[in-house]
């Protein structure tokens, strides 16, 4: 028996430590494997647990601000008080809802359309419950707090823009960020995050728009947040100071009142824009919370058109204002000197062709002077078959005219200044000489943008120097555009002495005895204005409607009505601005835009009294707060 | 012929068996046990509620117990094999009726005070009575197949009742603490390899039984990366956790994994994990020395037991042991399948603890009783 133990003693020992071998050996495995990841493989685990736990959260930057040459904020962030509920925090979300709801209004469907929210995230993300709460109802969830248990005020920002509708076109608006707009900038992926839609918000929106910050948030393994590790605050956008002045531009946008039509206000010599009024115009305030389709639609369909800026997208026939192209280029080609003079009857025939001037019974013996300041049409259908219209094209695009002149609002227009080759390319006809003399009085296929005539107008009275348009003066904070400013634009080669004999001519279109438009001489402090009259004939009144009792512009509907065109300079002796105002169907030049100009200017000589440019030098800024 | 009278060694007086006590494995398995209490209150968030306070109350019974244990006679224990794995076999099949009417996985039998978990207490059964069994058989008769037919029928009794809980990792250790027995009491070679062949042949039909959830883990522990918000998120989540962990740790309470909740299951199955996480490779080597010190001591006892019972249960109760301790490592170093497998006198649960305190308990018996002879027949 004993023996036999042994044996299965010799066994059992054998085995055992057999056994006790391998179990060390597994647990050497267990060892060298825990080796291998908490030390040789530990960075790659240390990183995975930081991936895991830190959360990035980004801060959206205030928005830049849009500041006018005084510095009034044109564009501003005001608070957005939005209310929240938080579900974990409120033993009952329906019940509390119910009674949020007797203090701000909530309709039925919003509060199943919360409580689905609620029912879908978790229990810890507060929900919007409405946005854009008034004060009062601010105040008024604050007072009741204790019975409202989860819910709470939140406060982010919103883009008000305070001047509404007047400067809807320059400042455009900013708009919830669509799919196309996604350019790699984190901060575009930010719910509720806005991006510059149209005008001085969509060009500089970069500059506007900031940098986004980040907060470094430990957050557990459901996402709930547990503490801030780390904070990059966001870097505010850069404020944007306008050329232009918000009081003017409101003088110019109450003058057109309720016509459809552009104003452009303008430094002669530095092109910079003082006032752009495009009517009728649109609440950009409405855009930012976004436009119901109707609304949307309404605006869209409208004939009047209040979503284009019509003062750079609008494009007319420039009518008689076209005459100085004419005119300069007819003194610089040598084809008329001051002398020249042309017999008007009332018509010009040509060929089988009568073309007639506005004056039925003609303007007898007409000089250049006098064929500016009565606009006479067979001066200028004579002029311009003597010039050609090459030389007239080339003139027009010197001025400014039929092309874009890189102005820094969106949406700009070329117009168009026709010439033979274009003819030939587009159209495939050859140039037939009537077109020359329609186009000699600025109508045909010659369109212009209310923002081109008042570029021409500023290079002729500004002894003709090549000023380009802008409406940004600077961003603060460096990136200055005021460099433009200080360069003197470049000489467009137009002789000084034909410049004065056109100036002098176009001041006595308001001045002289026989001008068109008397009507709107103006006289600020023995400071005079010069300008021109247009009126550009959309369509003629046919046979038809002239035997149907259509005898007037007025009878016409309203869009087969005249353009009404006026370009302006002052002060007649040493002109500083240039003034354009087109009036869409608005009827006779001299009779509706005239007096617009005349208006304007006269507040703009009253602003600006000294001769000294304003706003040319960096004008100190009234300090206002940022909002925060 | 002498030794057929049964006897070498009389029983030893309490004293001297208190004397005996292996008072050095006492302390060993109290600093484990300490380590763990440390762990809950760290998984807690620094709290002794919910789990350390418990921890320590069971733990001081259980100690108690493993005393009480190792100062009972080794005969009694050896008599009580058969109705201990008896009884066993009955709280199985009853933990299998509740829970087909509770309608899902129970593992546990509510006493009130004790919720227990026959599946914990079965293995210690197993080993008692397969030292009994192979205790009473010859040497040359351990191959025989009618000695063989014992052990197998009762091992896959109760492995088949824990697969239907189903309980992957307490079939696996049974088996595998059946297998160690059966090793250790001289089957031959060819026979494992014949078991193991048949094992693998079974692999397809056991594959049919699984449940899905089993199936989805084993095949997610041999690709863990298919699905990392699935069914590999916790070994994914473990890995992290460990691997980030480092040489020296984040620091006692420290741990971002675990106390973020990205580590499941921290205070149970998954606490190994934050131990390493926040000791680093210096305290999670630290517990497997500890570990391998108690193993060590186990096999010590077993093979200076005069009893051939006394060293089939130690070294029954070290594998056992050590299958534990293995299988929860390598589980949450993602080495092998998620299996609910707790780690020994760490793991929170109160069945657990106490199963182990048991089964040291009497290893420690096999020490105090280490001179005793026992006959075949479990006499002296």
């Amino acid at each position: 028996m004993q023996r036999r133990d042994n044996d299965r003693q010799r066994v059992f020992t054998r085995r055992a430590a057999l056994l006790a071998g391998g179990q060390l050996l597994l647990l050497g495995g267990l060892a060298a494997r825990m080796y291998q990841m908490q030390v040789v493989e530990s960075r790659k685990y240390q990183t995975l647990a930081e991936e895991n736990r830190i959360n990035l959260r980004l801060l959206a930057p205030s928005r830049g601000r849009i500041l006018d040459r005084f510095g009034v904020p044109l564009a501003v962030n005001q608070r957005n008080y939005r209310v929240v509920v938080t579900a974990e925090n409120s033993p009952d979300v329906a019940d509390t809802l119910g009674r949020l709801s007797r203090l701000v209004s909530l309709s039925d469907d919003e509060r199943v359309r919360i409580l689905r929210e609620i029912r879908r995230k978790r229990k810890f993300v507060p929900v919007t419950v409405r946005e854009y709460l008034s004060w009062d109802e601010v105040a008024l969830v604050e007072v009741n707090a204790p019975d409202l248990p989860g819910v709470s005020i939140e406060v982010g920002e919103l883009r008000a823009y305070p001047s509404g509708a007047k400067m809807a076109h320059i400042l455009g608006y900013v708009a919830a960020v669509a799919q196309e707009d996604m350019d790699g900038d984190p901060l575009l992926d930010l719910p509720g995050f806005r991006i510059g839609r149209n005008g001085i918000e969509r060009q500089f929106d970069a500059a506007l728009r900031g940098r986004a910050g980040a907060s470094q948030l430990e957050v557990n393994a459901l996402g709930r947040i547990i503490r801030e590790l780390d904070r990059r605050e966001s870097e505010p956008g850069q404020d944007v100071v306008l050329t232009l002045d918000a009081a003017l531009q409101r003088t110019a946008t109450a003058r057109i009142g309720e016509e459809s039509g552009a104003v452009v206000v303008m430094e002669a010599a530095t092109g910079a824009v003082l006032a752009l009024a495009s009517t009728p115009s649109y609440d950009p305030n409405a855009f930012v919370q976004g436009l119901t389709p109707a609304e949307w639609s309404a605006l869209a369909d409208d004939e009047r058109a209040p979503l284009r800026n019509k003062a750079v997208a609008g494009e007319f026939a420039p009518g008689s204002t076209f005459k100085m192209v004419v005119a300069l280029a007819a003194l610089e080609a040598g084809a008329v000197d001051a002398q020249t003079q042309f017999y008007c009857p009332g018509y010009m025939e040509l060929g089988d062709g009568k073309f007639h001037c506005w004056r039925e019974h003609g303007h007898g013996s007409v000089d250049l002077a006098r064929g500016i300041a009565e606009s006479c049409d067979v001066y200028f259908y004579e002029t311009a078959r003597r010039v050609g219209i090459d030389r007239i094209a080339a003139m027009a695009t010197k001025l400014g005219l039929g092309r874009r002149l890189g102005f820094d609002l969106p949406g700009e227009r070329a117009g168009l200044i026709p010439t033979r080759a274009w003819k030939t390319a587009t159209l495939g006809q050859g140039w037939v000489l009537g077109e020359t003399l329609v186009a000699g009085i600025g109508q045909g296929y010659i369109v212009t943008t209310p923002l081109q005539l008042a570029v021409m107008t500023a290079r002729i009275v500004n002894g003709g120097r090549a000023v380009v348009p802008h409406v940004a003066r600077d961003v603060v904070q460096g990136r200055a555009l005021a460099a433009r400013l200080s360069a003197e634009a470049p000489s467009l080669g137009i002789a000084p002495r034909n410049l004065a004999l056109v100036v002098d001519a176009m001041a006595a279109v308001i001045n002289g005895a026989r001008g068109t438009a008397r009507v709107a001489r103006l006289d600020v402090g023995g400071q005079l204005m010069g300008g021109k009259t247009g009126t550009s004939q959309v369509r003629r009144i046919s046979r038809a409607e002239r035997l149907a009792g259509v005898r007037k512009n007025s009878d016409l509907p309203w869009r087969h009505r005249d353009h009404a065109l006026f370009v302006a300079f002052a002060p007649v002796a040493a002109p500083r601005y240039v003034c354009a105002v087109v009036v869409e169907h608005g009827g006779g030049g001299s009779a509706v835009a005239a007096p617009i100009a005349r208006d304007v200017m006269a507040e703009v000589l009253r602003r600006y009294p000294s001769r000294e440019a304003p706003g040319a030098g960096v004008a100190t800024l009234p300090a206002h707060d940022r909002p925060s | 012929m002498s030794y057929d009278g049964g006897f070498s060694g009389s029983e030893p007086t309490l004293r001297e068996k208190i004397l005996r006590l292996n008072w050095g494995l006492v302390l060993l398995v109290t600093t484990t046990a300490s380590l763990g209490f440390a762990m809950l209150y760290s998984a807690a968030n620094a709290s002794l509620e919910p789990w350390a306070g418990r921890q320590m109350v069971r733990f001081a019974i259980g100690v108690a117990m493993m005393i009480g244990v190792a100062l009972v006679e080794l005969r009694f224990w050896l008599k009580a094999a058969w109705p201990f794995y008896a009884i066993n076999l009955v709280l199985l099949v009853a933990v299998e009726i509740i829970g087909d009417i509770a309608g899902g996985a129970q593992r546990w039998l509510d006493f009130g005070v004790l919720q227990l978990q026959p599946s914990e207490t079965m293995k210690i059964a197993v080993v008692l009575l397969l030292a009994r069994h192979f205790h009473c058989v010859d040497v040359e008769d351990v191959n025989l197949p009618r000695t063989l037919l014992v052990p197998l029928a009762v091992v896959l009794a109760p492995t088949a009742l824990v697969m239907r809980q189903p309980d992957l990792g307490t079939a696996m250790v049974l088996v595998m603490v059946g297998g160690a027995m059966m090793w250790l009491a001289g089957v031959r070679f060819w026979l494992f390899a014949a078991l193991i062949a048949g094992a693998a042949a079974a692999v397809p039909v056991a594959w049919g039984f699984l449940r899905e959830y089993q199936k989805q883990r084993v095949l997610t522990f041999l690709d863990p990366g298919s699905d990392p918000l699935g069914a590999g998120y916790h070994i994914l989540q473990s890995k992290i956790a460990l691997g980030s962990g480092g040489m020296f740790g984040k620091g006692f309470l420290a741990g971002t994994q675990s106390h973020l909740n990205f580590l499941p299951e921290k205070h149970t199955d998954f606490i190994f994990t934050m131990l390493a996480e926040e000791l680093g490779l210096v305290g999670a080597l630290g517990l497997v020395v500890l570990y391998a010190l108690i193993m060590a001591w186990g096999v010590a006892i077993a093979l200076l037991a005069r009893s051939h019972f006394a060293r089939m249960l130690a070294m029954g109760l070290t594998a056992n042991f050590f299958l534990y301790v293995f299988v929860n490592i390598a589980m949450v170093m993602g080495v092998v399948p998620v299996v609910g497998v707790p780690l020994p006198l760490i793991s929170y649960g109160g069945t657990a603890m106490l199963a182990v305190l048991f089964a040291l308990g009497l290893v420690m018996c096999c020490h105090t009783h280490r001179n005793i002879w026992i006959n075949r027949r479990g006499g002296s």
